[in-house]
């Protein structure tokens, strides 16, 4: 991959450009202003966390399904095992490694959510 | 054909107030993908009037929506506010003569929506560890409400809510494990059967409006209104996406569960089990996370243009990260 600049540099660029015009919009525009500077940060964040979430989300299901695969393909054999009712809240290590891969992604669509669960701030 | 609310403002400004009247203001206001909203001011021989315009920007077929035709929901609006509800009063449901399409307009009702300002704003400090108890209360004449005839509301149990979201997940195409999980989970756990009331369908912190003196002034936002259970209404205002940051307060944001419940029973409510409000708050996280997978859709197929639209598809991970919570917590 070319480094000068990373594709998430350029992503950030244009994220800091928008923000500086952000202003001068009306503010229906400033509103759609302000969620394109946010999917640029998706942008950025899935190039820089994106692959160790992958790996980890794919040696997660492979534990799991008890065989190694790619991601797609683990997935969906995971959906499938669930639809037929094999799986279940009950499967050892299911809602483990499914917790994990919900924190990686959250972190990289929306890095200030707190989901359930979460304590008070400062608590 | 796309309508330019603006440019038919000051028509209805004088069919409202009278030849003499005029547009003062006028300002579209943000949110809101499938439906505008406009704030709006007129002026005329009676004085000024705040009022708030809301238009369905894109088409819909009535036959497979989940929303009601706006007319539907001005009706309910009434009925409700006529039954003791605090609703934002109707004052004129748009027809062909206003060009505007399905639009309705309401006085506006002074306060606040925006969930992350009720939840932190340091204004409703004083009144904030009352407002789940008032959301409660604010539910019962709601649910009380007979249906009026000739409107055809949808009538949609757990199941069937459970039947259409699991239709809307399978035609998506998307293979989520977390969302497979949460509707076999809640499918085999099915609350018992309960009759079916008028529930307002979006009952949830940014659908109220709140005064930072007195609490809840307004329900708003009646297009999900149907005949359901009434606990949809408490376990939709429970669910972690509309509770800005605070999942340590349950309701909204700002309260707990036994404050939406002790408002809902001595205002005159039928006892609700907490474990009927969780079955349904754990069915909205499922509920919105098939939600944002529809918004993703609907920019994807070409229907809208929208980048508002790919960008709530990335909430579902939001909604996964709370299921496998309460998967896990359980009922």
């Amino acid at each position: 991959m070319i480094t000068h600049p990373k594709t998430e540099e350029l992503a950030k660029a244009v994220a800091g450009w928008v923000d500086e015009v952000r202003p001068s919009l009306d503010p229906r525009n400033a509103f759609l202003a302000r969620v394109a500077v946010n999917v640029l940060g998706v942008i950025q964040r899935e190039l820089t966390q994106g692959p160790a979430a992958e790996a980890r989300a794919v040696e997660g299901m492979a534990g799991v399904l008890g065989h190694p695969g790619d991601f797609a393909e683990l997935n969906a054999e995971l959906c499938a095992r669930i639809r037929a009712g094999e799986f279940t809240v009950e499967t050892p290590g299911l809602l483990a490694v499914l917790t994990t891969m919900a924190r990686d992604q959250v972190a990289i669509d929306q890095p200030n959510y707190r989901p359930e669960g979460t304590p008070a701030p400062g608590a | 054909m796309a309508i330019d609310v603006r440019e038919q403002l000051p028509k209805l400004a004088r069919r409202l107030a009278g030849q003499g009247a005029s547009l003062a203001a006028a300002q579209r206001l943000s949110g809101g993908a499938s439906m505008e909203m406009w704030s709006f001011t007129i002026e005329g021989p009676g004085g000024r009037e705040d009022l708030i315009l809301r238009h369905r920007a894109i088409p819909f077929d009535p036959e497979t929506a989940r929303s009601a035709p706006l007319a539907t929901e001005a009706a309910m609006i009434v009925a409700c506010g006529e039954h003791g509800a605090l609703v934002p009063p109707v004052r004129h449901v748009c027809d062909d003569e206003d060009g505007l399409g399905e639009a309705y307009v309401m006085v506006a009702v002074p306060g606040e929506t925006l969930g992350r300002k009720i939840v932190s704003d340091p204004r409703f400090d004083a009144v904030r560890g009352r407002l789940a108890r008032q959301c409660g209360a604010a539910l019962v004449p709601i649910h009380a409400t007979p249906p009026p005839a000739g409107l055809n509301l949808k009538r949609i149990d757990a199941q069937g809510e459970l039947d259409r979201y699991w239709d809307s997940y399978v035609a998506s195409g998307a293979q989520r494990p977390i969302l497979e999980l949460a509707f076999q989970y809640l499918r085999e756990r099915i609350p018992s059967p309960v009759e079916l009331a008028v529930v307002h369908g979006d009952f949830r912190n940014g659908n109220i409006m709140f005064h930072p003196d007195t609490g809840v002034a307004a329900v708003l936002d009646w297009e999900l209104v149907h005949i359901g259970d009434p606990a949809e209404d408490m376990g939709w205002i429970c669910t972690n996406s509309w509770r800005f940051g605070r999942p340590d307060r349950p309701v909204g944001g700002f309260g707990d569960y036994a404050d939406l419940l002790a408002g809902y029973e001595a205002a005159g409510g039928k006892p609700i089990e907490l474990s009927r409000v969780r079955f349904w708050h754990t069915l909205g996280s499922l509920r919105w996370g098939v939600m944002c997978l529809g918004m993703y859709l609907s920019w994807s197929s070409g229907l809208t243009n929208s980048v508002e639209r790919p960008m709530i598809g990335r909430r579902v991970s939001e909604t996964e990260a709370d299921l496998v919570v309460l998967l896990e917590q359980g009922l």
